[in-house]
């Protein structure tokens, strides 16, 4: 970017145009804007873990059903409906979960980080399909509505409920865990990070501790994962086992990529793209991996740098054209 | 006693035997060119359905029943030349890229295939009609096994001979593995490596496709088979170490063995166990059982 004004600038337009979409846009607009938040808290948080550390996880859906599921057992089988309690009740699980998970994993990069990831997801998918029931099995459980800010909302039918309060709590976390993520990436943890994802052995001798450095990015990732995870289920309505399954997890790194990884707001503009591209996509071709599956193949051949990746390249004329 | 027990294993190894060919082309594809092919489950659902269409044809013009097997195989080898044109049109292009961009570019393709699949052939599962037993029955130790299983593992284990040989013991074979040791030095000493990774991909394709056609006349295909099945695949090259033909065949009856025993003992099991031995293996020896000399 040329100044720092004009990405304030587009920020605060951003801002204050999802502040007004319940008001001006047609509620069922305003219903896929909640998938967009709770993905992007998600991804802010897979990011930390693909983009900034260097290891792409393909199990993430693992902490998304964790923090879905804490959500649909808490209102139904404990008739605790206070979504500031879910949230919190599901950072914990996940973080409980994503302790010793995260501990085995990042003992490895690359390739068998991938495997050992996907294989934890597919055990907890297996889990819940399985043990039917504590879990439901393939039809899964339903998520009673959430009290908000400890008000039931009771006036409000399902739409208004959702595109009402709803919609700007969703907004409130999102924009908590932006700024959260914001302050951690721009902190001598966050630098330390991007130091081990570009030169690890370099990292090492500086004296960071690569393993432990890695293990607590993946815990503050799936944190993130479980909270977006959490904020998916009322507007679902009910979770189910694919929500962990690994192509799930793929569709995340998708959206990441989609957005470009290597910006702090491209994960947020990857999950904004995908969900309204998908809605398009299948609101006139039903095949929509089709599309998504070519859309994929030409972001890795010609522009893995994402959507944002495209956006910088034009102002930055002196950065050298790369064959 | 003893016949539920042969029941369970023959039934096990019948499983294998398929997960063997699918996980023998993922290993050659990681071998050789270090990707590791997430759509290695869709090549094998593209097999079963385009299996099951040639059968339909040879039937419906006055085939044998009795033959079916062979339009079977041949429409599952036909349609893994699709391998060629994925490498050619697509993995090409990022062979110097990081595995990372590798691994999605495969997932793009099971995006892809998954649809390919519906839009050809539809959404309801599809089958071969009764042909399954049109091989009769055989009775061992008082059991009652498909002949048809048995042919099927004959030609899984003849494949893996056949590969042994034609890794080891022919021109094609040390050119493959020199590839996969050391491309650089492959391609001073004036191997075409386009070549090599257009050849190895299509054969690692085909071994998936045929895999998913013979295992069809047992089961029925549905457009979700594929992605069920990679992570069995998976499964079985972890566990038998990634690039390894001999892990994949060890792997490949470990997990169609034990997942056999678990269904008929404790079926919430299952899965459950074969990815909790994945774990295990990748922390105790990430290379897996025979994976030393790889990677």
């Amino acid at each position: 970017m040329n100044s720092p004004v004009k990405p304030a600038l587009i920020l605060a337009a951003v801002g204050a145009a999802v502040i007004l979409v319940p008001l001006a846009a047609p509620p069922y607009y305003v219903t896929l804007m909640l998938p967009f938040m709770a993905y992007g808290v998600v991804l802010l948080g897979f990011n930390l873990l693909f983009g900034y550390t260097g290891l792409v996880s393909f199990g993430h859906a693992l902490f998304i059903g964790i923090g879905a599921y804490t959500g649909a057992v808490l209102t139904t089988r404990f008739g605790i409906r206070h979504m500031e309690v879910i949230l919190l009740a599901a950072a914990v699980a996940a973080a409980v979960a994503a302790a010793p998970v995260g501990a085995l994993c990042v003992r490895y990069v690359k390739i068998y980080f991938g495997m050992l990831t996907l294989a934890f997801g597919m055990v907890f998918y297996t889990f819940l399909l399985k043990f039917y029931r504590l879990t439901g099995g393939d039809e899964g459980m339903r998520m009673l509505r959430p009290y908000l800010l400890g008000s039931e909302w009771a006036g409000f039918n399902k739409t208004a409920y959702l595109v009402g309060p709803y919609y700007y709590f969703s907004l409130a976390v999102l924009v908590v865990a932006t700024l959260l993520m914001w302050r951690i990436v721009s902190s001598p943890f966050g630098l330390c990070l991007r130091t081990i994802r570009d030169n690890p052995l370099k990292a090492e001798s500086l004296g960071i501790g690569v393993s432990r450095y890695r293990w607590h990015a993946f815990m503050i990732s799936a944190v993130y994962a479980a909270v977006g995870g959490a904020l998916l289920a009322p507007p679902i309505g009910n979770v189910d086992p694919t929500l962990v399954y690994w192509t799930h997890s793929g569709n995340v790194v998708f959206m990441v990529l989609l957005g470009g990884f290597a910006s702090f707001f491209g994960p947020l503009l990857g999950a904004f793209v995908f969900i309204f591209l998908q809605d398009t996509v299948m609101s006139v071709f039903p095949y929509w991996r089709l599309v998504f599956g070519a859309v994929l193949a030409f972001l890795v051949i010609c522009a893995p740098g994402g959507l944002m990746g495209l956006f910088a390249r034009r102002p930055v004329p002196l950065e050298p054209e790369r064959g | 006693m003893t016949a539920n027990l042969v029941n369970v294993i023959m039934g096990g190894v019948f499983h294998a035997a398929i997960l063997f060919l699918v996980a023998a082309g993922l290993q050659l594809v990681f071998g050789v060119q270090k990707i590791f092919n997430l759509a290695c489950g869709s090549f094998y659902a593209l097999g079963a359905y385009s299996g099951i269409s040639a059968v339909s044809y040879f039937t419906g013009h006055g085939g044998s029943p009795a033959l079916f097997i062979v339009p079977l195989a041949l429409g599952g080898l036909a349609v893994g030349l699709v391998g060629l044109v994925v490498e050619r049109g697509l993995l090409r292009f990022v062979y110097d890229r990081d595995e990372t961009f590798q691994l999605l570019l495969t997932f793009a393709l099971v995006l892809m295939l998954e649809d390919v699949i519906r839009l050809t052939w539809g959404t309801a599962p599809a089958s071969t009609g009764g042909l399954y037993l049109a091989y009769g029955q055989a009775r061992i130790l008082g059991s009652t096994v498909p002949v048809y299983n048995l042919i099927v593992i004959a030609a899984s284990v003849a494949i893996a001979l056949g590969m042994s040989y034609l890794l080891g013991r022919t021109a094609f074979g040390r050119i493959i593995r020199a590839a996969a040791d050391n491309r650089e030095m492959a391609e001073a000493l004036g191997v075409d490596m386009r070549s090599v990774y257009a050849r190895v991909f299509t054969l690692g394709t085909m071994l998936g496709t045929l895999g998913g056609a013979l295992v069809i006349p047992a089961t029925a295909a549905m457009s979700e088979m594929g992605v069920e099945l990679i992570v069995e695949a998976f499964a079985v090259v972890v566990i038998g170490g990634l690039g390894s033909m001999r892990g994949a065949f060890v792997g490949a009856l470990v997990v169609g063995v034990l997942r056999s025993i678990a269904i008929s003992v404790y079926p919430e099991l299952e899965m459950l166990l074969i990815y909790l031995i994945v774990i295990a293996v990748l922390l105790w020896r990430p290379r897996g059982l025979f994976g030393a000399a790889a990677a």
